[in-house]
Formats: C-alpha cells, structure tokens, sequence
C-alpha cells in the first residue's frame, strides 16, 4: 500500500479552515483554493493491488472509478450489472472479503488487498452454484439484468442466515429490484438452497 | 409427447444466472471511447451560448458535440419516413439539430471521451446559456386549452361525442366520477445503452438496448442517409422494455459521436436520465359515468380522457377497454390531449388499458355498490360474446371461466357485500376483483430454420426477448415442428441481419413469430422428405409427400413406421452439410413487413386467413382477485394475495407465460400503490428522478401470486393458437386493488397511487 502523505488531522483541519472561509469575501477563498491545490495536488490515478475470483490484479485506476466500472469496462467481468449507479437497485451486488457490497457505491481504490467475488466466480468450473441453478429451476429471472445481483445478493442472504421465514428472506432481500417482477420465484430458489 | 406448453427452464438460463449473457453497453470494443450528455435545465427556450473552452481543457476529452457542430441528420418528413419505414420515432426530435428546448432533460450536448469518468466529469464543465421562453409545465392549466385528436394510431379517436348524456340522464341507476393516475416511468433494470461502430463511414453497426433490432437500423438509416442494409443492429439479451426500448434518439446521438471521435463510443443512459428521456406513461384525468337500467343492465358507458403529449402523436389511449368491455347500447369514449413541455410519454405495458381499467373496473365496483349486487356478478350480467362497437365475435373468449375459476380459487364466496366487515388484528381486510383486457395483435414475420447433418438445428429471426421467453418457447415450437429435443435446437435473434420479425412490443412476438417459424420448419422437412424420396438408397424412395411423418429425427412411412430414416442419414447421402428453410407468413389483417433485409429470400407463403378482423375481434381477457390488509393507523395497504387467472389463448410455455403475469401484477401493484413522478409546476423537470424515489415494488411488497389459465388455443389468430401475454397482467390490478381497499376501509380512493395520505 501506497505511503499515506497527509494524515486524517491535516484534512480534518483543512476542511474546518475551509468551512470558516465559506464566509470570507470570494477572492480570499479562491486563494485559499489555489494554495490548497499546490499542498494537495488531486490525484487522479492511483496503483491498487486485488483480488477478483481468486485471480490477483495488480492495477492502475482512476481515483473515480467504482468497483463496478473497473470490472465491467477494464476486466471485462461484465457479469456484475448497472442499473443505477446509487446503490439503489442491487443489480451491481459483488461479495468483497464474503461480503455482499454494492459495487457501485465502493471506489475500486478502497477494495485495495481485498478479495472480491462477482457473479463470474460463483461457480466451481462449469458446475453451477446451487443457488444458480435454482434459480434457473424457479424461474427466478425473465430479462437476466438484475439476476447476478439477485444471486449474489441471494448467496449472501444464506450465509447471513437471514432465511428463517419467507417473510425474513423477502426483508434482506428487499435491496435487490426485479422490474420484470420475478420475486416469487426467487424467493422459492433461496427457500430450495436454504433447505 | 408436445414440446409446447411444457413448463421447461429457459434455455438461455444458463447464460444468465452465471453473467454470461451480454446486454448493449457490454459489447466493449478496442479503442472505445465513452460519451456523456448534456442535458437542457430549462423546460422552454432557445439555446444562446455554448461554451466548451473548459470542457475541451479536461484530461482525456476528444470531442464536444452541440447543435453548432454536430452532423446534420436528415430533417424529419413523416411521408418520407413513412416510405422507409422510420416514421414511428420515440419522440421526433432528432438529437442536436438546433439549438430549441422542448423539455427539461433534453440532450443538447454530448461529450466524448477516452474513459467513463472523465466524459462524465467533463460534460458538468459545459457553460450554456439559454433565452428562457414560459413553458407549459402545469397539466391543468394547459387542458384549457388542450385539442381534440382525431385519430389515434389508424382508428377514430372520439366514439360517439356527446351522445351519451342523454340516455345517462334517463338511467335508472348512475355513477358519474372522476379517477385520475400519475405519471409511471418504465424503468426497465438495463438502463439503455449504446455502442456504435462505423466502418467506411457508410457501415454502421450499433449494440443497443431495444425492443426492435429491425425498426432501430431502419430508423439510423434513414436519419444518416445510409442503405438499411448498411446498418447493423444487435441486441441478443436486453434487460427489461415494458415499452421504453427501442424508438429513443440517443441511439443516433452515440452514432453522431462516434462519427465524430473516429472511433467506436459507448454511451449507457443513467438511471436520472431515463426518467427523462426515454419516455413515460402520461398522467391521466378520466371520467367514468356508467348508467343501468332496474335489473343491473349497463345501458350506457362512458369515458372520458384528459391527458397530454409533446413531440409526438401518441396519447395515453385510457378509453381503449370502454370499447371492448361488457354489453351496452351506447357508449362514448372521447380525449382531450395537452401539450406540455415535459419529456415524451410513450407506450408503456398496457398503454391505455392499465389507467383505463383503474378507471373502468373502479367504477363498475362502484355501480355494483350501489346496486347491491356483488361485483362478479354485476360483471357476468352485463358480459358480452361480441366486439360491442363492431359486433364482431371474439376470435376465442372465456372470461365468464375466468370469473368463475378465479372465485373459486381465491375464496371470493366469503367476501362480505358490505365495507368493514373482516379484520385480523388491527388490519381491515378486503377482497377486490377488476376484468382484465387486452387486444392481441399479429403482424409479418420471417424464420429461417437451419438443420446440420449432425442433425442440430438452428432457428433465426430478427425477434428480441426481453426477458419473455422468446429464446425458449422458439425452441419448443421447432421440437414439436420437426420432432427434434429442444437440446440441439439453438435460437438465434436479436440481430437486424436475420430474418426480419416485428419489434417486442405490443404483445404480438409470440404470436407473429410462431406460425412462421412452424411453416419454416414444415419447408424443411418437406425438402428432407423430397431429398429422400427421389433417393433410390432411401426407404422412403418412391412415396409421396403426403405419406411421410416424421418423429425422434426421422422421416418415416405413415402406413408403415419401420420404413423410416433419419433427418441426418438423408443428408449426409445427399453428401449436405447443412439444409435451410425460411418462411414469411403474414395474417390476412395486421401489420405487414416493412422491414428490409431479410438474410434469406423468404419464400412468400400466401396470406393466411387468420387474424382477420373483418370476421372476428382478437382480444385477450382475464380476471383479477386483490386481498388487502389495511393499517387504519397508518393508512399503509399491503397487498396480502392475488389470484390472475387469463384467458390468452394456447400456453406456450407454463413456466415462462406464468412468469409474465405475475410480472405484469406486480408491476400493476407499483401503479397501484406506490409509481409516482411528480413535477415541479414552475420549472418543469421531474423532481422523482431515481429509484430512491421513484418507488418499483420490492420483495416484501409482493405477495404469492396465483395463476391460472384457461389454455384453450385461438382457433382464428394463426395455426399455433397463441395469443400475446405481456401486457395482459398488468390490467385491471390498480383497480382490483383500489376495489379491495374499499371493501376493507369503505374508503373509495380515485387517485393513484394508494398512498397511505389518501386513507387517512
């Protein structure tokens, strides 16, 4: 991991000094502005080390980039979807350290050291997870967009233990949109792996 | 032992529980570049300034697009588009072609650049500046000076005006209210998405998310000056339509900047965006007023829209079920369409029939309220066999089993007549019914079908699944059709370079696909059968056509089955590596083929004398049971069962077509109690503008969803028997819901959605 240059004191300070300039006449405050760029120039790339199914990326990104765009536009895992972009649909959800995480509201520059699973490395080989293949079985999905976020997120829900009752199934998995509208049949693949 | 109407799994299922299905913005290109949008803050106006200098200083920006620079598209002419078969546009707005706003959101710019994150970042760094003009924003105010439209999509749109106030006047018993619903956005999961590819700048190939492979080439052709067949479009998965995908002039903005860069460009819609600029359902203002006679008899309906539009022709057609539904001697259904300066509405699931039914089957609660008959009832009553405006026979009706089946497995006999009778807890209880109706529709299409010598065969046609089970019931549809296992049947669509087909919309793919499909394959086995028979090494050799079956792979004697061969022996005899057969079938009535660019010479089979609507009315009908529990505290509604039991011809697939109704229910309980875009009346831009706000049901808002359906195949639509089922499921929940609601609280709600404001 990269030295850190300034400490979480320095920025605490920094942003407290540029909160009291906010009342300060606008010429002082676009100096302050110009100082602070020379102090702390903005980064815009930055080396991360990974890990994504069980393969290790050692790689270069835009600080911007979310997880989700770096797997879906520079590793081609395409598998794990967009469908909002705000953590709001579920469609992006990855499992990072067997977690289940919205990719898209995770900056690829936090995951550095961490192990990240997406839809792609749920199966062992050509052989479906279970939970895949109930979900074939249940019909769990019509467009297929949310349905790696829905696995995902389903696989986590069965870890979690959160599979009690179909009421508790549907309450952790009320994060994760179907508009095609195949919750009944999801719920019935979670219910079959649960078993 | 039939294929067809087996509940098999998908056959792309595989590919799409493990990511391996490709949707638009997934089909990465080397040395692709990304674009950002622009978009208009103003509702009304002219652009004044555009200032790119700091956009053009970001890292990584390779072009900025506005209507000072971009290509100049050919202008829009509704004759000459009619002629290439480009009229049908989402909105006719051709992208940046002058510097007018017609709505808040419109694209106005676009930015190009090497990564995602910096055409985003940059596109915020564009400095435009407007000459405001007052645009019409508030819905209301703009009716007072709305129009009557006089056609709508070929059909008269005003029915009877004015006539019904009379015999309203002398009904015995009447209701007369006013129901109004919200602007509904589709929000299909995929957000749009384009990649665009030119080659030679005269080839152009676009991966986009859309409901018609074939009208999305034909309609960049035209706006480019290019030959169709130099515009390819491919779209095997997309993700959710429901109306939204398929006419919308982003496609032609992400072929413009990827003109303009040189290179292959990418542009995915945001989630804020498709609020916008993909269009939507248009809020509704109905009045209902149903007259009867002492006995319950409907003697007179009528229905009245107010709604609104902007760059195009379409309206929400809300009156279209007042048209279709029950036995009365007169009925009106008339519009009157706005324009405001708001995104363009659109179809979207059962346009017109999903607010329409609201209105209609709330109103027929009402009058069965009032008349102290139960609901089912008062609907069986007043059923009609016949198109009641042109007097048609239905083409195949049984929405009296409908009623009658969807009682019996909901329990409706323990439903009380009068509101606030059942409690469970601190919950009120209430059971609702609406009738479900949609039309079906048939149009033109191509299949080819291919077998190898290995026997494994291949199905193509420019169709599109999203998300319907197009890909699987096509498979079941040939095993049946040459007596193949649906495991060596691969289907091919989503490609504008196959056989043409319809686009996915409206609730035809099934039923226009299928027949043409099963006519290809019957071409095929009779050039297999022909093959044999003139064989002298074939046990077939010397028989004629007639006396051939076929079953498991093979062709065989009908009187005597012993004499049989298989589909690969006669070819690889006939030393064949392959065998193709492509067929057009096109129904007597219903749209023809206006789409060029069929791979194969269809081999023109004359028009069948199905689908014809001089002889019969084609419509789909179904019945919808809601029960509610309703937090009197809190005025939270929680929909508790559904029972959908459909009367849509032959099944296809009971997996897949099951899978669509309850789909098409639960998106009727989004418009039911929760699907809102709300606008603010100064500004004109949407103030819903993500799913944080725009509310879709969730897990917990769904309940187990009971289908049934009565199956039995339309003997007039085609051969197959199938009629369409994805918009079907939505109609007449909101209503079966609001129905509900007030037999549990007593409370009649005439505005969706449901919102727990409007109970307390």
């Amino acid at each position: 991991m990269e030295k850190q240059k300034y400490s979480r004191r320095f920025f605490l300070s920094t942003s407290a000094m540029a909160a009291t300039l906010a009342f300060i006449p606008v010429g002082v405050k676009a100096f302050y502005n110009n100082v602070k760029k020379l102090v702390i120039p903005l980064k815009e790339k930055m080396a991360i080390k990974l890990s994504i199914n069980k393969a290790k990326y050692n790689l270069t990104v835009d600080t911007r980039t979310t997880l989700l765009d770096l797997v879906r536009e520079q590793l081609d895992l395409t598998g794990t979807k967009k469908g909002c972009d705000h953590g709001q649909c579920g469609a992006c959800t990855v499992h990072v350290n067997g977690q289940r995480v919205l990719s898209c509201l995770t900056l690829a520059a936090t995951v550095q050291g961490k192990e990240v699973t997406t839809i792609e490395g749920l199966s062992q080989g050509s052989e479906l997870h279970p939970m895949q293949q109930a979900f074939i079985e249940c019909d769990g999905f019509q467009c297929g967009y949310c349905t790696p976020g829905q696995i995902m997120s389903a696989v986590g829900c069965v870890n979690e233990g959160h599979t009690h009752s179909v009421e508790e199934i549907k309450e952790f998995m009320s994060g994760n949109l179907c508009r095609c509208g195949a919750y009944n049949g999801i719920v019935q693949s979670i219910q079959k792996v649960a078993k | 032992m039939s294929e067809t109407g087996k509940p098999i799994n998908r056959i792309d299922g595989r590919l799409k529980v493990s990511g391996k299905a490709t949707y638009s913005a997934e089909f990465n290109q080397p040395n692709m570049a990304y674009a950002f949008p622009v978009r208009a803050t103003i509702a009304k106006g002219k652009i004044a300034s555009i200032d790119d200098a700091a956009v053009k200083k970001e890292p990584g920006v390779l072009s900025v697009i506005s209507h000072k620079n971009a290509f100049r598209l050919k202008p829009l002419d509704i004759q000459a588009q009619m002629k290439a078969g480009a009229a049908f546009l989402g909105e006719n707005l051709p992208p940046l072609q002058s510097n007018i706003v017609h709505y808040p959101g419109q694209f106005i710019a676009v930015v190009v650049a090497e990564s995602y994150e910096q055409a985003r970042a940059a596109a915020y760094k564009l400095k435009v500046r407007y000459t405001v003009e007052k645009g019409a924003t508030d819905l209301k105010t703009e009716l007072l000076k709305s129009k009557k439209p006089k056609m709508f999509m070929g059909e008269e749109a005003q029915v009877n005006e004015g006539k019904a106030a009379a015999s309203l006047a002398s009904s015995t018993n009447r209701v007369d209210h006013t129901y109004s619903t919200p602007v509904e956005h589709h929000h299909p999961m995929e957000p749009h998405a384009t990649v665009a590819l030119w080659e030679n700048s005269d080839q152009l190939t676009l991966y986009d998310a859309t409901q018609g492979v074939g009208l999305t080439g034909t309609i960049a052709a035209y706006f480019f000056g290019l030959k169709p067949e130099n515009v390819r479009v491919i779209a095997p998965f997309v993700g959710g339509g429901f109306g939204c995908k398929g006419l919308w002039l982003h496609t032609l903005l992400v072929a413009m900047a990827a003109k303009a860069a040189g290179r292959p460009v990418k542009l995915a819609l945001t989630r804020q965006m498709m609020q916008t600029n993909v269009g939507h359902r248009a809020a509704t203002i109905q009045r209902v007023a149903l007259g009867t006679d002492a006995n319950g008899k409907l003697s007179v309906m009528r229905h009245h829209t107010d709604s609104y539009n902007n760059l195009t022709e379409f309206f929400e057609p809300s009156g279209k079920q007042s048209l279709v539904l029950y036995e009365a001697p007169l009925r009106e259904v008339t519009y009157n369409v706005a324009k405001l300066n708001r995104g363009t509405p659109t179809f979207m699931r059962a346009p017109g029939e999903t607010p329409g039914t609201f209105a209609l089957e709330s109103a027929m609660d009402e009058m069965a309220y009032k008349l102290k008959i139960d609901p089912v009832e008062f609907r069986i009553k007043n059923h009609t066999t016949k198109d009641p405006m042109k007097g048609h026979e239905f083409s195949s009706e049984f929405l009296l089993d409908c009623y009658r089946i969807g009682a019996e497995r909901f329990g409706w006999s323990s439903r009380n007549l009068e509101p606030r009778q059942k409690r469970n807890g601190k919950y009120l209880v209430g059971y609702g019914m609406a009738t479900a109706t949609y039309p079906a529709g048939r149009s033109a299409s191509s299949v080819k079908v291919v077998m190898k010598s290995n026997g494994d065969v291949t199905l193509l046609t420019a169709s599109i699944d999203i998300g319907t089970g197009t890909y699987t019931v096509l498979a079941q549809t040939a095993s049946d059709a040459l007596g193949v296992p649906v495991e060596r049947i691969e289907v091919k669509i989503g490609d504008s370079a196959l056989p043409p087909s319809p686009l996915a919309g409206g609730s035809q793919t099934t039923a226009s696909i299928h027949p043409a499909a099963l006519e290809a394959c019957k071409l095929l086995r009779a050039q297999l059968a022909a093959l044999a028979t003139a064989d002298p090494a074939s046990k077939l050799n010397g028989r004629k056509p007639e006396d051939i079956g076929y079953a498991d792979g093979k062709l065989f004697v009908t009187a005597d089955p012993n004499k049989a061969e298989s589909y690969t022996d006669i070819l690889k005899r006939a030393k064949r590596n392959e065998m193709e057969a492509c067929a057009t079938t096109q129904p007597i009535s219903g749209a023809g083929l206006t789409i060029p660019g069929a791979l194969c010479t269809p081999r023109e089979i004359p028009a069948d004398q199905n689908s014809d609507i001089k002889q019969h009315a084609f419509h789909s009908f179904g019945a919808q049971f809601a029960e509610v529990w309703v937090d009197e505290d809190f005025g939270t509604i929680r929909v508790t069962r559904f029972t959908s039991v459909q009367d849509v011809g032959r099944i296809m697939n009971e997996k897949t077509a099951r899978s669509q109704i309850i789909g098409g229910v639960i998106f009727g309980i989004g418009a039911a109690l929760m699907e809102a875009t709300e606008y603010d009346k100064r500004w004109g831009n949407a103030v819903v503008r993500t799913l944080a706000d725009y509310h879709v049901p969730v897990h917990l808002d769904v309940p187990p969803i009971d289908v049934h359906f009565i199956g039995k195949p339309d003997p007039h639509i085609s051969p197959i028997g199938a009629r369409g089922i994805g918009e079907i499921g939505i109609t007449g929940v909101s209503a079966a819901i609001a129905n509900a609601v007030f037999n549990a609280t007593g409370k009649r709600v005439r505005d969706l959605p449901l919102t727990p404001d409007k109970l307390l």
